[in-house]
């Protein structure tokens, strides 16, 4: 898994510094600050899907979540008064029932997770449409929240304030802030908690997961309840970065996003395998990416192909090169295990294999 | 078929690096002729079948088919000599039919350029072979609605269909029911009676004796011995396989039989929705519950360990009434089971010893939700000693283990609790002599120390060799429950078949 995770790191490395030496500007502070805080919003749901996919399911109705629950938190916010923490509040609790009924659909109702999120994908859109009339939803002229919006919009250089301002750094957003000290806790959840072990269990083989005592449906309910709560808490951080929402086109994708980042990061779609540190470098992979295209000059219109062929090559020498670490391991157990015998009871037929065949030359 | 076909093996060696797979191995087999091959796991059965297939070339030795030497086979001049198999796993698509099953690949071909399948034709080909099979299943039927034994009908079609000359069964018959074995027999005694060579791995060694006209028995590469017509016999062969006669060695109970633990009273299944099952499970008591494959005794087992809910009655624990929500409720409440499939319930092949071991009380090795990795190390390295695990470490995936040494992983996961219950549902298919002996004796200590012990098994020596009792299961019910000194195997099969003693 860390051999996984370093191989990942690498490649941003070597990406970001070619991007580096062509131009410049990769490294300037307000667009490594950019970078980040896409790498933030993109990253705190990112990382609720592959808790799904851990499960050997899928989500694809985060781009659509993201939509609906942005423009019912603008229009909370901005057009009926709710004050905005308790908005906040709401939208997660919808997202919350939503994990619920996803989840509940795939394990009591025996649905397939693609159909069940297909279908969520469609309807969520569906509903946001509709309730702005397919108009934008944003805020009116003066209407402003400066606590909120520096709250998950905003930028701290941290070395200064905890220096007292003597040590200069980056501005960090919040958002990317956010993220990290996300991942830091699901890190422990998934990779640490009980919780975890029993995620990893299910994905890896429901039916010994069950056969050994373990809630199975209660484990997988919970990873589409996190999933769609993380993409509820995103859904906010994208609401005030982009500030108004076009219900139609809002997030539309991001779930791929979402998906390429786990693969990317080690994640099988089979279920079982994943890492946090890894879903996290898939996210900053992308959007170094993402970068590239803008800074190099690639008409935009080739964004998603880089993004494609990237993804592809990625996947394609992480598995070639897993099965020559397994056909490494397989040659070396083989002559662990011979050296082991050889040593043991066969060693007589051995040496008297060997001196027919001196005798036979 | 053609006469004068025969085929011989001399000499055969095969070498691994440090490993003598095969040592001097000579066998013949003449048209018409049914040979069985028997012998313990990694005695070379299977090497030696894998050099007739032409998979791997032996180093030393002759094959001579029908008059022609050779040093090995590949694969193709294997197909082409007619040597066939029929294997353990079916290879069928159970989503096509009989007929495209067993032309897959050669499907005949009908007008001219646009090369589509001729049903007609195939379904005509193909009905000849079920008749000369005696099947009495029709060529479009699909695969997936066919019984085990009719799929392995369908196998069968397919080797003739190839004019196969030496058919090869390896352990046709492990996973049918006695019924469906004795159909089997008769296909395969159709085929000696065709003039076809037939050489018949089995397990069950009662089998060979009533197919066989001769018996090989190999042991640690070697030919261990064979014999002919009337010699073969069930002890003779045992002796020669493990070089000793062996029988499951009863050891009586050290402590007397306690309190019902486990009772069902009237539980019905979803199998056997009209059948009621009354069962005790006492402490101190090993339990055995015989009956034929699809008896109802695995959906008993999954009903008592929770994971089904019963269609009606009751579960009682220790006298009162209890409902097993989950598997999880049962584990909390101290039932256990050691489930049939090993591989694919019992354990996560992918994950460590250590890990499987603690999988289902892994609060118990966590503070604050976290859990502990040395608390799991330690439980483990205590339960390797404890079960005499072969492994290099508890660190290592348990799919690298062998069969006997995942189940005693299965069972170190529940040791490490506090068993009230255990039920071993087919504790030692596919597990070697060695490791089966020492389960028995777990089994037995487990009873002895109060636990209650209910053993599921379909090998009548075990069951009859380890049970204090002896519950048979027909159709979904109990039929009846024989103390020790009437548990044999007459009266067991008579209830198993719902006959009364």
């Amino acid at each position: 898994m860390l051999k996984k995770d370093l191989g990942l790191l690498m490649l941003i490395i070597v990406v970001g510094a070619v991007v580096a030496i062509i131009n410049p500007r990769f490294l300037s502070p307000i667009n490594l600050a950019n970078t980040a805080n896409l790498v933030g919003l993109f990253g705190i749901f990112a990382i609720g899907q592959g808790f799904v996919i851990i499960t050997a399911g899928i989500e694809l109705s985060v781009g659509s979540v993201i939509a609906l629950l942005g423009v019912i938190f603008i229009d909370l916010i901005a057009n009926q008064g709710v004050p905005w923490p308790l908005a906040a509040l709401i939208v997660i609790a919808i997202g919350f029932a939503m994990g619920l009924v996803h989840g509940w659909l795939v394990t009591k109702m025996k649905l397939q997770p693609f159909v069940v999120t297909l279908c969520g994908l469609l309807i969520y859109r569906g509903i946001a449409r509709f309730y702005t009339h397919d108009a934008t939803a944003g805020f009116p002229f003066g209407v402003n929240f400066p606590t909120l919006e520096w709250l998950v919009t905003g930028r701290t250089d941290f070395v200064a304030l905890l220096t007292g301002g003597t040590v200069k750094s980056l501005l960090l957003p919040h958002s990317f802030v956010f993220m990290l000290a996300l991942a830091a806790v699901m890190w422990f959840v998934l990779h640490r908690s009980v919780f975890g072990r029993h995620l990893f269990a299910v994905g890896k083989n429901e039916e010994a997961a069950r056969y050994s005592g373990i809630r199975t449906t209660r484990v997988i309910v919970a990873a589409y309840v996190i999933c769609i709560v993380l993409t509820a808490i995103a859904s906010i951080f994208f609401a005030m970065y982009t500030r108004s929402i076009l219900p139609s086109g809002h997030g539309n994708f991001y779930e791929l996003y979402a998906i390429a980042a786990a693969v990317l990061g080690g994640f099988s779609l089979r279920g079982g395998e994943g890492s946090i540190v890894g879903v996290v470098l898939g996210v900053i992979l992308l959007q170094v990416l993402q970068n590239l295209v803008n800074l190099l000059g690639i008409p935009s219109s080739l964004n998603f192909a880089v993004m494609g062929s990237v993804i592809l090559i990625g996947v394609l020498a992480d598995n070639q090169f897993s099965r020559y670490r397994e056909r490494r391991r397989q040659a070396q157990m083989a002559s662990g295990r011979a050296d082991r015998t050889a040593d043991a009871a066969a060693a007589p037929l051995a040496m008297r294999q060997a001196q027919k065949n001196e005798a036979g030359t | 078929m053609k006469p004068g076909f025969s085929i011989s093996l001399s000499g055969i060696s095969k070498f691994y690096p440090g490993v003598v797979a095969l040592d001097d191995v000579s066998l013949k087999v003449d048209a018409g002729e049914i040979v069985g091959l028997v012998g313990e796991n990694g005695a070379g059965k299977s090497t030696l079948m894998r050099v007739l297939g032409g998979s791997i070339a032996p180093e030393r030795g002759k094959i001579i088919i029908s008059g022609e030497e050779y040093d090995s086979l590949t694969p193709s001049e294997a197909a082409d000599l007619g040597i066939a198999f029929v294997h353990q796993e079916l290879n069928l698509f159970d989503n096509l039919d009989v007929a495209a099953n067993v032309y897959i690949g050669r499907e005949p071909r009908r007008y001219g350029p646009l090369r589509l399948i001729d049903n007609a034709k195939l379904n005509e080909d193909v009905q000849s072979l079920l008749d000369r099979l005696g099947a009495a299943f029709s060529p479009t039927t699909s695969v997936g609605k066919l019984s085990l034994a009719q799929q392995q009908m369908v196998e069968i079609a397919k080797v003739l269909s190839v004019d196969a000359r030496l058919v090869i069964f390896d352990e046709p018959t492990s996973s049918l029911p006695i019924a469906e074995t004795e159909k089997l027999l008769e296909v395969i005694a159709g085929l000696k009676a065709h003039g076809i060579a037939v050489i018949f791995i089995s397990h069950r060694l009662h089998e060979i004796v009533a197919a066989c006209d001769r018996v090989v028995v190999l042991r640690d590469g070697r030919l261990a011995g064979s014999l002919e017509g009337d010699e073969i016999d069930h002890d003779a062969m045992v002796r020669l396989m493990v070089g000793r006669d062996l029988k499951v060695a009863y050891s009586p109970p050290a402590i007397d039989r306690g309190e019902a633990v486990l009772s069902a009273r009237g539980v019905r299944t979803s199998t056997y929705p009209y059948s009621d099952i009354d069962l005790d499970l006492h402490s101190g008591e090993i339990l055995g519950l015989a009956g034929l494959v699809g008896a109802g005794r695995t959906e008993l087992a999954r009903v008592l360990f929770g994971i089904d809910s019963p269609l009606g009655g009751a579960i009682r624990l220790n006298g009162e009434e209890i409902r097993f929500a989950s598997s999880a409720d049962a584990v909390r409440a101290g039932v256990f089971l050691v489930p049939e499939d090993r591989k694919g319930a019992g354990l996560l092949l992918d994950m460590t010893i250590a890990e499987n071991i603690s999988l289902p009380d892994l609060n118990a090795y966590s503070r604050n939700m976290l859990v502990s990795r040395d608390a799991e190390r330690q439980r483990a390295e205590r339960s390797r000693a404890d079960l005499d695990i072969r492994a290099p470490g508890v660190d290592i995936r348990t799919g690298a283990l062998s069969g006997g040494n995942q189940q005693k992983v299965v069972l170190a996961k529940w040791l490490a609790m506090k068993p009230k219950v255990i039920i071993f549902d087919e504790p030692t298919r596919g597990i070697d002599i060695g490791a089966k002996a020492e389960i028995y004796r777990l089994m037995r200590s487990l009873a002895d120390n109060g636990v209650a012990v209910l053993v599921i098994s379909s090998d009548m020596e075990e069951v009859i060799g380890v049970s204090d009792r002896v519950a048979v299961m027909h159709e979904g019910g109990i039929s009846g429950i024989l103390d020790r000194a009437w548990a044999n195997e007459e009266n067991i099969l008579r209830l198993a078949v719902g006959k009364p003693i």
